[in-house]
Formats: C-alpha cells, sequence, structure tokens
C-alpha cells in the first residue's frame, strides 16, 4: 500500500526533527493525534493541530498524558492510525496505558523528545536517558519497538517506519528522538508518495461467527477489527483468552504473556536496523544513537588519523536490541565504546551481548549539553589498547 | 413438587432471558454478589439500549477498573475494559477515530470521578459525544471497600474506620457545572424511570451523565450495618425523592440522608465534534478536509 499524495509533502524543506516527524506522520497515514503540550516535544502536535484540519485528521489536546495516551489506544480500535508525542515527564504519565497498548495489542505510535532528567530535570535541553524506561517502563513482561532517529530527515523516515512496524507486529512503537534531533534544522527532502510504502492494518476477512479477537497464526499477532464493524468483540487489560474474555489463571497468563513476547523475540532478527560503517576490520566499535551518533563522528576521524581502526555503529531500531550483531563483533575486536547521554542505559546491552568476548568502555553525559568529542576519543584510544 | 410444578419450573429455567441476547451469556455467572445493584443498573441500561433503538452495531461501552468496571465484559456490543480511570479518555479516542459510533461509558464513582476525575471534568467541558453512566455505591468496592471521593460524612470504609469526614462529591453539581448537556440521578430501585433516563442520555448528542445510587450489599451496607442489599433498595423507597429541576446545590448526599433523584439538566450546546468542524470550516473554507472516520470505511 502507497502513502496518500493528499498528505505527503512532496518536495525539499527546511525542517526540524519535530515538524519532520509529523510530516512523518501524516505520510504514514496518522489520523488520530491526541497530545499535552511538552517542552521539547511541542512543535510535533502544532504542527499536527495546522496539518490535521487541511489533509483529514483529528488533533485532540488532552488534559494530560494519561488521557493522551488512552485516547490513543481507544482511537486505535476505533480504526485510526493514532500517536501521541511527549517528552520526559508525560512519558512517565503514559506508562500504564503503553502497557494498555501492549495488553490490548493496539497498533499506535508515541513519540518520546527525550529531555534531561530525572523529574523535570532540563525541559529545554537534551537526554537519551529514557532508553530503558522505554523497554521496562510499564509494569508486567511485554515486549515492543523502538527507534531513534539522529537527524531530521530520519525523523521523517523513522516515524513512517514506526506506523509501519507497529501494525505489522501490533504494538505500541516509541520514537526516542532527544531535543538535539528535536530541534535541530536540516534538508528534509519528502519523497513522491509513491516512494513511500505503507503496511496496512490487519484487519480480519472472517466474519463475526468465525473471528477470534485474539487468535493468531504462525506470526504470532492477531488479526484486528475496529469498533463498529459488526463483531461485537471485547478486549480487556486483564490477562485474556483467545476471544477476548478475562482468564484469571496461570495457564492463561503463561500463553498470553508468552505470545505477546514472542510475537516479537522471535522475529528479532527482521527488526535489526543499524547504520554500520568500517566495522569490518575494525578494532574499536563506536556503539551509539541520536545525536550521540553525531557527536561521535569527529572523535572517529581523530582516531582513524592516528592510524587506529574504528568503526561506527549506530542504533537506529535500539529495541529489540541488535544482540546478535554485538556479539559477531564481540568476537573479532578489541573493544566497544558506547557513547550516550546517560550514565549507562544501551551500554548493558551491549556489555551483555559481548558475552564477555570484549571489553566495554562507556562515555557517559548527563544531559544538558552533547559529549566533548574529546572524551570519546580518549575512550578510543583506550578501547584500542 | 407434582410433577406439573416440576415441568412448569423446568420450563421456567429453560426460558431465554429477555436480555439474552444483550449479554454474553457465555460469561455467566458474573462476579457481582447477591443483591448487589450493578445488575439492576445493567438491566436499566439494556432496556434503555433497546428502547433508544440505536444500532446496536455502532454502539461501543467502554469502562474502567473496579466492580462496575466489570459492565463492559458482559455486555454484547463491541466492549472495552481499560485501565483505571481512563474509560472517559479511551472513550473519546474511539469516538473521534470513528465518529458514527455511539460510545458509552459505564463505570464506578471511584474510577470515573475518583483517579478518573480530571477527565470527567474536561469531557464535560468540550462536550464530548459519550453517555457517560456512573455507578456510585459510595465505596472502592472491588479493593474491599476504601473510603471514595463520594463516601458520605460518617460512613464507616476500611480506610475510614472511624468514619469519614471529608466531603464528598455532588456528581449533578459536578456535571453540570463542567457543560454536561444531560443529567439525571436515580437509585438502582428505580429501574424504569432509570432507564427511561438512560434512553433520553443515549439519545442524547453531547456529554449525558447519569448517576445511579446503588447498594454494595458486601463492602458497603455491612461494614455499615444496613443489613442487606434489600435493606438498602427499602431505604431508597423510603427516602428517595423525586425532584426534577431540583437546585443543583443541593443534591448532596448524607449518611443515610434523603436522597434527591430526578432528571435536573437537559440542554443544548454544540458537541465537540461540531464545534471543531464549524469552527475550522468558518476560518479554512473550502481548506477544510472533514475527518469522517477510518479511511477504509465500508
Ligand atoms: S463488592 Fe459491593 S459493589 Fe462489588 S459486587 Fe459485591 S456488592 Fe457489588
Amino acid at each position: 500500500m502507497k502513502a496518500d499524495p493528499k498528505r505527503v509533502l512532496t518536495g525539499a524543506h527546511y525542517l526540524d526533527g519535530d515538524h519532520a516527524a509529523a510530516e512523518g506522520a501524516l505520510a504514514a497515514g496518522c489520523t488520530f493525534v491526541a497530545g499535552y503540550p511538552i517542552t521539547p516535544s511541542t512543535e510535533v502536535v502544532e504542527r499536527m493541530a495546522e496539518r490535521f484540519p487541511r489533509v483529514g485528521g483529528v488533533f485532540i489536546q488532552m488534559e494530560d498524558e494519561l488521557g493522551s495516551m488512552a485516547a490513543v489506544v481507544g482511537a486505535a480500535w476505533g480504526g485510526s492510525k493514532a500517536m501521541t508525542v511527549t517528552s520526559g515527564p508525560g512519558f512517565s504519565l503514559m506508562m500504564e496505558n503503553i502497557g494498555l497498548a501492549c495488553m490490548m495489542e493496539a497498533p499506535c505510535v508515541v513519540v518520546n523528545v527525550q529531555r534531561g532528567g530525572p523529574s523535570t530535570g532540563l525541559p529545554t535541553l537534551p537526554g537519551q536517558a529514557d532508553m530503558m524506561q522505554a523497554k521496562w517502563g510499564s509494569h508486567g513482561d511485554y515486549e515492543l519497538i523502538a527507534l531513534s532517529p539522529n537527524s531530521p530527515q530520519e525523523c521523517f523516515w523513522a516515524t513512517i517506519k514506526a506506523f509501519n512496524l507497529s501494525e505489522r507486529f501490533r504494538v505500541p512503537v516509541l520514537v526516542m528522538m532527544d531535543e538535539c534531533v528535536g530541534h535541530m534544522t536540516e534538508k528534509v527532502v519528502i519523497p513522491e508518495a509513491d516512494q513511500i510504502e505503507l503496511y496496512p492494518r490487519r484487519y480480519t476477512k472472517l466474519s463475526p461467527e468465525e473471528y477470534l479477537p485474539f487468535k493468531t497464526g504462525k506470526d504470532l499477532v492477531p488479526e484486528m477489527i475496529k469498533a463498529g464493524d459488526g463483531y461485537k468483540i471485547h478486549v480487556t487489560g486483564l490477562t485474556h483468552d483467545e476471544r477476548g474474555y478475562p482468564v484469571m489463571t496461570w495457564e492463561a497468563q503463561e500463553k498470553l504473556v508468552r505470545r505477546l513476547i514472542e510475537k516479537i523475540r522471535l522475529f528479532k532478527d527482521e527488526l535489526v536496523d543499524v547504520e554500520e560503517e568500517q566495522t569490518d576490520n575494525a578494532d574499536v566499535v563506536v556503539v551509539s544513537y541520536g545525536i550521540s551518533s553525531r557527536v561521535s563522528i569527529p572523535a572517529i576521524q581523530k582516531a582513524r588519523k592516528e592510524g587506529i581502526k574504528v568503526g561506527y555503529l549506530r542504533l537506529i531500531i535500539a529495541w529489540p536490541f541488535p544482540e546478535k550483531k554485538i556479539y559477531e563483533l564481540a568476537q573479532k575486536i578489541k573493544g566497544f565504546v558506547v557513547v550516550e547521554m546517560n550514565y549507562g542505559q544501551m551500554v548493558l546491552e551491549v556489555e551483555r551481548a559481548t558475552k564477555g568476548k570484549t571489553k566495554t568502555i562507556l562515555v557517559p553525559h548527563g544531559g544538558g549539553w552533547v559529549h566533548e568529542p574529546e572524551d570519546i576519543y580518549k575512550a578510543i584510544k583506550e578501547a584500542a589498547k | 413438587m407434582s410433577e406439573v410444578q416440576l415441568k412448569k419450573k423446568k420450563e421456567e429455567l429453560e426460558e431465554e432471558h429477555p436480555m439474552e441476547h444483550l449479554l454474553r451469556m457465555e460469561r455467566m455467572p458474573h462476579i457481582w454478589c447477591p443483591t448487589c445493584g450493578i445488575g439492576t443498573a445493567v438491566t436499566a441500561f439494556l432496556m434503555a439500549l433497546e428502547k433508544s433503538q440505536i444500532p446496536l452495531k455502532d454502539t461501543a461501552i467502554v469502562s474502567g477498573i473496579g466492580c462496575t468496571g466489570r459492565v463492559a465484559g458482559y455486555v454484547k456490543l463491541d466492549s472495552f475494559h481499560s485501565t483505571h480511570g481512563r474509560a472517559i479518555p479511551f472513550a473519546t479516542g474511539l469516538k473521534l477515530a470513528n465518529p458514527k459510533l455511539k460510545v458509552v461509558v459505564f463505570s464506578g464513582d471511584g474510577d470515573i470521578i475518583g483517579i478518573g476525575g480530571n477527565h470527567f471534568l474536561h469531557a464535560a467541558r468540550r462536550n464530548m459525544d459519550l453517555t457517560v453512566v456512573c455507578v456510585n455505591n459510595f465505596i472502592y468496592a472491588m479493593t474491599g471497600g476504601q473510603c471514595a471521593a463520594t463516601t458520605p460524612i460518617t460512613a464507616n470504609t476500611s480506610t475510614s474506620p472511624y468514619g469519614n469526614f471529608e466531603q464528598p462529591f455532588n456528581l449533578p453539581y459536578l456535571a453540570a457545572s463542567c457543560g454536561a448537556v444531560y443529567v439525571a440521578r436515580w437509585t438502582a430501585l428505580d429501574v424504569r424511570r432509570l432507564a427511561k433516563s438512560l434512553t433520553e442520555a443515549l439519545q442524547k448528542k453531547g456529554f449525558s451523565f447519569v448517576e445511579i445510587i446503588c447498594p454494595c450489599s458486601t463492602l458497603y451496607a455491612r461494614r455499615n450495618r444496613l443489613g442487606t442489599g434489600l435493606d438498602l433498595m427499602k431505604f431508597y423507597h423510603d427516602n428517595s425523592v423525586i425532584k426534577h429541576g431540583a437546585d443543583l446545590s443541593e443534591l448532596d448526599i448524607g449518611f443515610q440522608s434523603k436522597i434527591v433523584v430526578g432528571k435536573f439538566i437537559d440542554r443544548e450546546r454544540p458537541t465537540f465534534i461540531e464545534g471543531v468542524n464549524q469552527g475550522l470550516r468558518g476560518v479554512l473554507k473550502e481548506k477544510f478536509v472533514e475527518y469522517g472516520g477510518p479511511i477504509d470505511d465500508d
């Protein structure tokens, strides 16, 4: 399925990451956005509020982020491609209903333009410290997908990809931007609509008599309907069976939770999305994402000039984590350098994935400003030893 | 029992309940306690569903969490059992995504007014096109009988073991002052009047609100030594006063006080969708593209 030309702003533009994400959402067919203003993400909803009435779609400014996320799950079951947009404090408030989206298997997108935390932290300045919250923030066991674009151009594509993956896997997909990427303005080229491939909602062809809302085939993702189709389904946040009816037993729990986990984990390889450069013969590989990946480049160049073989690996999809990829490299290199704007989050995954085959050095940063390339350079030298 | 009597009894048992086609019978028995009033409230709602003649295919019901939060699970409509307090915003998303739907929120006082109070205020203010039915049993029942934002002063709950000393909400007053276009209150005893009100609420465009005063026999009645659910029904019979259009500020409910019931508000005001569409069309003229529902709609 191709994008609708009426919703695609074909051409070359100068846009910041927030605006580019909004255009990505429109191109992806998003028709519903519920949001609450929060810096540094507000520009996304502002643009949706301006653009929707001209292309068809509903923006509603909710009373808080709890309501925003709940409305998004409702809208998904109403037949919309739905999105909400927020930053740290709002992301925390959304956690319960992100879990609801996982449990109800509601396809939807959550953009988090990360700022410095904890608490109110640094509202106008960058952070990358919500990466573990993205994976583990809601209670209970579940799997979801998180992307991390590093430029306005990529914010456009990442948002489209987020919608497509949410439809393919029926999970909430998170777009984990950061304030720098959200607020930097660069050239964004938006192609013709027929160059944008969309994953359609997996509506069932079964009749109401045959259809069970949570019965799945091989890929473990159930087919969907929308409210009003005449199926009279029940959907609950409680542990449920294939009919969607609550069942309070460990057997039902095992069956459901296992499927919710496996529908992502078994398809992990399909979900590896990294940018790699000169990792083949590298002694050191710098792993980063978002703005930190761009700050790493001058450090990598400097080290290369000095003859150190440095590879560059950027996580475009951060969750699920590309552990196989990391393990493959770990067997060949002297060490990883992980650059992220926090005191150690994705680095824990890198360490886990290396299975002790190589060393891992973190270049941390508390947020509020980007890393000094010099600090990254020093870590590369250390890793090359 | 004679054979004739036995035969009659058997026929009675096999006879279909008049509401069966509106219930998920495969989920019976339900979880509610004997003499709980929620079942009666559901019966009144089902009567109203039939009476209002809105197409069932296009009707959805959303509940939050709690004893009343289980209602969505038993009603044979597209039904959603959301998170605690978030039935109204969930329903808001559902309605805006597919505006042809009639969306009902059916939940308890703790859910809609306690933890979800903020959404209630704003949905009423926006005149979101929802029918909100709030079963008020004065207590958090599902969790074992804790104090609520509706617990009458001096009433005993497990978290107010010496009595509640906080002022409870007056729900009709709250709904009306936030902008609800239809506001009524009945007790679970008034099934016919309640069903009539629910019918009107379902047929009303905009934010309609019906409060149902309802016995929680197991917790509220027992802790406060008020007898069974049946005794509370008798209490409602003797102590509820019908006063349509009553002064809203006089609708407070005290511990075992008189309960004023009736229809208090029935007015017109543009719904959220109407207001937004009219406003945008006025400003954007022919550039305005109205969102009419899911793209692949039949
Ligand atoms: S605990 Fe109270 S409200 Fe809940 S089902 Fe029992 S009687 Fe009804």
